[in-house]
C-alpha cells in the first residue's frame, strides 16, 4: 500500500452557495459522502478537502460541473 | 445544389429543435438535483450541457445554410434583427429572436464562473421562452410543418417539455424541503429582560 | 523597562490610569474627560513600531475570538494596498452589553483607537458600526471633536450572526449582516475587494491606550496570557452589570463584581451562547485562555451567564439551543439543517425524554455541522450543547429516567 501523492490542490465548498445537488458526491466518492440532508461531507469533516494527485481530474470535473458554482479549487 | 442547400437547412432546423428539447428537460432535471434515466446526477448536467452544445452547432448550420439559399433570401442582418425578413418575415423573425436567445444563454453559461451566478441565472431563465419560439419558428416557416411525421416530432417534443415544466412547477419537484422553524425564540426569555447595571 | 511615568499635556501631567479600571477610568462620556483622563492623541509612528508595540503587549482581540491584534495588523499592512478599518460594535450576542456600555461610557477611547490605526496604516476608510441605541452617543462624540469627521457610521441589524466579521462586511456593502464565504482573510480582501480590518470595539480602545501608556503599561497588570483588563458582562437573571477586570481574574471574582453571589452558582456559560458549561464546583477558576482549557471554554467576548442553583442545565441549553437554531442565517445547508435538529434533540433531553440515544444523538449531529458553514455559528452552538453534556454528565443520566436533580419540580 503506498499512500496517495497528493496534487496541491484544495477543494473549497462555499456553503452559503451550495444547495445539495449532489455532483460531487457521486463524482469524488473517494472524498465527499452525502451528509443526512444530501451536503457533501469531507471524510475529515470542514470544509476544505486535500486532493491527491490521482483524483485531480475529477475534482476538477466536479468544480465544473456543480450547478450552483459552489467549489473552488485553489 | 440549391435544392441540397434547403434541405440540409430544413434537416438541421429538425435536428437542431430535438437537440433544444433534449436540453431544456435535461436543464428542468438537472435544476432537481435527481438521477435519471439511469444517469448520474453530474451526468445528467454533462449531456445537457452537451446537448446544448451540439444543439448550437446545429442551429449554426441551419442559419448559415439557408444565408445561402436562394430561397430563403437572407441577409447578415436577419441573423440578429428580426422581422426585417422577405420571406415569411415575423417567422423567419421569431427565428432570429430564438437565434440571439441562444446566443445570449450560451454566451453567459459558459463565462458562468466569470459573470456570477446570479446574471448567469437570469439569462438562462430566457430558455423557457426560447424553446417555445424555436417551436412556433419551425412550423411558420418549417416546409414540413404540414408533414404528418414532423407534426408527429412537434407534438412529442411539446409533450415532454409541457411534461417537464408542470413536474417543475408542482411541489413534488423538490425532494427536500426547508421549511424555517416558524416559532421567533426571544433571547429576552432565556436572559430575562435587557436591563442593563453598570458596575464599577 | 523603564515605564512611562507621565504624559505631559497642556500643562497638566497625565498619570496612566494603576488600578484596573482602564477602559472606564474616564468621569464621564464627554471629550473633555477623556482629554483630562488619558490626554491627546500620540504622535505618529509608524506601522512597524505600532504593530511591535502592541505585539509586545500581547493584546488579543476582544470579539470573541482572540486573535493576537498585531498579527491581523501585520496582516493588512502586509498588502501594501490602502485599506479600510472597521470598528465592529455589533455586538450580535444578546447576552452581551460591554460593547453598548464602552461606547456609551468611553466613545473617545474608541475613536481613538479608530482613528490611530486608520492613519498609522494609511487606510483610506474608517467605518463604524453598531447597534441603533448606541448611534447617538458616537455621533455625539464625534460632533466633540474635530478628527472624526470622516468616520463613517452604520447601523447593524440585530442578528445573532450580524456581528461575525464577514457579516459586517457584508452589512455595510449591500445592507444585509449575513457572513459570507471567504477563502481569502479579509485583510486581504473584504470591502469593496480591499484589505479589511475588522476590529472590536474593546480592542481598539486597548489600542488607544497601549499606543499611549506602552506595551510594559498594559502588561503590569493581568495574567501572562491575558495581559490587561478586559470587559466581562455578568448575566444574573433578568440583570446584566458589565465588569472591568484584570486578565485571568477568578471566574468567582468576576461574579462577585457582577453582583453575584458564587456560592449560589450553579454553573456559569463562559463566553455566551457559542461558549462553554464551567459548572460551580470550578467557580475559581482563572480567566485566561489556560485558565478555562480543561473546561473547553475561553474569555470570548467576556459573557458570563449565571444559572443559579435549583434551575436545570439541561434546560436552559436547550432554550438556547433553539434560539441559536432560530437565529441561523439559513444560508448553509448543514447549519439550516443541522441546528433545528440538534435543538429538536437537545429539547427532547431537557424535557426529560427516557429516550436514552439522544446523547449519542447529539453528538452525532454536532459532529456534523462542525466547520461546515461560512461562519462558527454552527460550530459555536456544537461547542455549547457539548459542553452541557459534559458539565451536567448527572442530569443527563437522570433525565434519561424522566427524573431532574436539580429542578425538583
Amino acid at each position: 500500500m503506498s499512500t496517495p501523492t497528493r496534487s496541491g490542490k484544495v477543494l473549497h465548498i462555499d456553503w452559503t452557495r451550495c444547495d445539495a445537488r449532489g455532483s460531487c458526491t457521486e463524482l469524488l466518492p473517494e472524498l465527499l459522502r452525502s451528509d443526512p440532508w444530501g451536503y457533501p461531507l469531507p471524510a475529515g469533516g470542514g470544509s476544505d478537502v486535500a486532493i491527491p494527485a490521482h483524483l485531480a481530474a475529477a475534482a476538477r470535473d466536479a468544480v465544473g460541473l456543480c450547478p450552483v458554482l459552489a467549489l473552488r479549487l485553489s | 445544389m440549391n435544392e441540397a442547400l434547403w434541405a440540409l437547412g430544413r434537416g438541421t432546423g429538425v435536428v437542431a429543435l430535438v437537440l433544444l428539447t433534449v436540453t431544456v428537460v435535461l436543464g428542468i432535471l438537472t435544476r432537481s438535483g435527481r438521477p435519471a434515466f439511469g444517469l448520474p446526477r453530474f451526468a445528467v448536467t454533462l449531456v445537457h450541457r452537451n446537448s446544448a452544445l451540439i444543439g448550437a452547432v446545429f442551429v449554426l448550420i441551419h442559419v448559415v445554410t439557408l444565408l445561402f439559399d436562394p430561397y430563403a433570401q437572407l441577409n447578415a442582418v436577419d441573423f440578429f434583427v428580426p422581422f426585417l425578413g422577405s420571406y415569411h418575415p415575423f417567422w423567419l423573425g421569431l427565428g432570429t429572436v430564438g437565434l440571439d436567445l441562444l446566443i445570449a444563454i450560451l454566451v453567459t453559461a459558459l463565462l458562468r464562473r466569470w459573470i456570477g451566478q446570479r446574471v448567469f441565472r437570469v439569462v438562462h431563465w430566457a430558455a423557457y421562452a426560447l424553446w417555445p419560439i424555436a417551436l412556433f419558428h419551425s412550423f411558420g416557416t418549417g416546409t414540413d410543418a404540414g408533414a404528418p411525421l414532423f407534426i408527429l416530432l412537434a407534438v412529442a417534443c411539446s409533450a415532454v417539455v409541457v411534461g417537464a415544466v408542470i413536474w417543475r412547477t408542482t411541489t413534488a419537484f423538490q425532494l427536500r424541503n426547508r421549511t424555517t422553524p416558524d416559532r421567533r425564540i426571544e433571547p429576552s426569555r432565556i436572559a430575562a429582560d435587557q436591563k442593563t447595571k453598570e458596575l464599577r | 523597562m523603564t515605564m512611562v511615568d507621565a504624559h505631559v499635556q497642556g500643562g497638566h501631567a497625565i498619570t496612566p490610569p494603576t488600578g484596573t479600571a482602564r477602559l472606564l477610568a474616564a468621569d464621564d462620556p464627554a471629550h473633555a474627560a477623556h482629554l483630562a483622563r488619558f490626554g491627546a492623541l500620540p504622535g505618529r509612528r509608524g506601522a512597524d513600531a505600532v504593530i511591535a508595540e502592541l505585539e509586545r503587549a500581547g493584546l488579543a482581540g476582544r470579539g470573541g475570538a482572540a486573535f493576537p491584534t498585531w498579527r491581523k495588523l501585520a496582516a493588512a499592512a502586509q498588502s501594501g494596498r490602502s485599506g479600510v478599518i472597521i470598528a465592529n460594535g455589533s455586538e450580535g450576542e444578546p447576552l452581551s452589553a460591554k460593547d453598548s456600555t464602552l461606547l456609551h461610557r468611553s466613545p473617545h477611547l474608541v475613536l481613538d483607537g479608530l482613528l490611530l490605526v486608520a492613519a498609522e496604516l494609511g487606510a483610506a476608510e474608517a467605518h463604524l458600526v453598531t447597534t441603533s441605541a448606541q448611534l447617538a452617543p458616537i455621533r455625539r462624540a464625534m460632533d466633540q471633536r474635530a478628527d472624526a469627521g470622516g468616520i463613517r457610521l452604520h447601523e447593524t441589524h440585530d442578528r445573532f450572526v450580524a456581528g461575525e466579521a464577514s457579516a459586517v462586511v457584508n452589512g455595510i456593502e449591500r445592507g444585509r449582516a449575513i457572513p459570507r464565504d471567504h477563502v481569502v482573510r479579509l485583510t486581504a480582501s473584504g470591502l469593496g475587494r480591499r484589505p479589511t480590518l475588522v476590529l472590536n470595539v474593546e480592542t481598539l480602545a486597548h489600542i488607544a491606550l497601549v499606543l499611549r501608556f506602552g506595551a510594559d503599561w498594559f502588561r503590569s497588570i493581568g495574567s501572562s496570557d491575558d495581559p490587561g483588563t478586559r470587559l466581562f458582562t455578568v448575566v444574573r437573571g433578568g440583570e446584566r452589570a458589565v465588569v472591568e477586570a484584570a486578565g485571568g481574574t477568578l471566574l468567582s471574582a468576576v461574579l462577585r463584581a457582577g453582583g453575584a453571589d458564587p456560592a449560589r452558582v450553579r454553573a456559569v456559560l463562559v463566553g455566551g451562547f457559542h461558549g462553554a458549561w464551567v459548572t460551580g464546583d470550578a467557580i475559581d477558576a482563572p480567566m485566561s485562555p489556560a485558565g478555562l482549557a480543561p473546561f473547553g471554554a475561553s474569555p470570548g467576548a467576556g459573557i458570563l451567564m449565571v444559572l443559579p442553583r435549583g434551575e436545570c442545565g439541561l434546560a436552559r441549553t436547550a432554550q438556547i439551543t433553539a434560539y441559536l437554531a432560530e437565529q441561523s442565517a439559513g444560508q448553509c445547508g448543514p447549519c439550516a439543517n443541522g441546528l433545528p435538529e440538534i435543538a429538536e434533540a437537545m429539547g427532547r433531553v431537557g424535557r426529560r425524554d427516557r429516550n436514552s440515544s439522544l446523547p449519542r444523538q447529539l453528538r452525532e449531529l454536532t459532529a456534523l455541522v462542525t466547520g461546515r458553514g461560512a461562519c462558527h455559528h454552527p460550530d459555536g452552538t456544537a461547542r455549547m450543547v457539548l459542553s452541557a453534556l459534559d458539565a451536567f454528565d448527572h442530569d443527563l443520566r437522570a433525565h434519561a429516567r424522566g427524573l431532574c436533580q436539580e429542578a425538583a419540580a
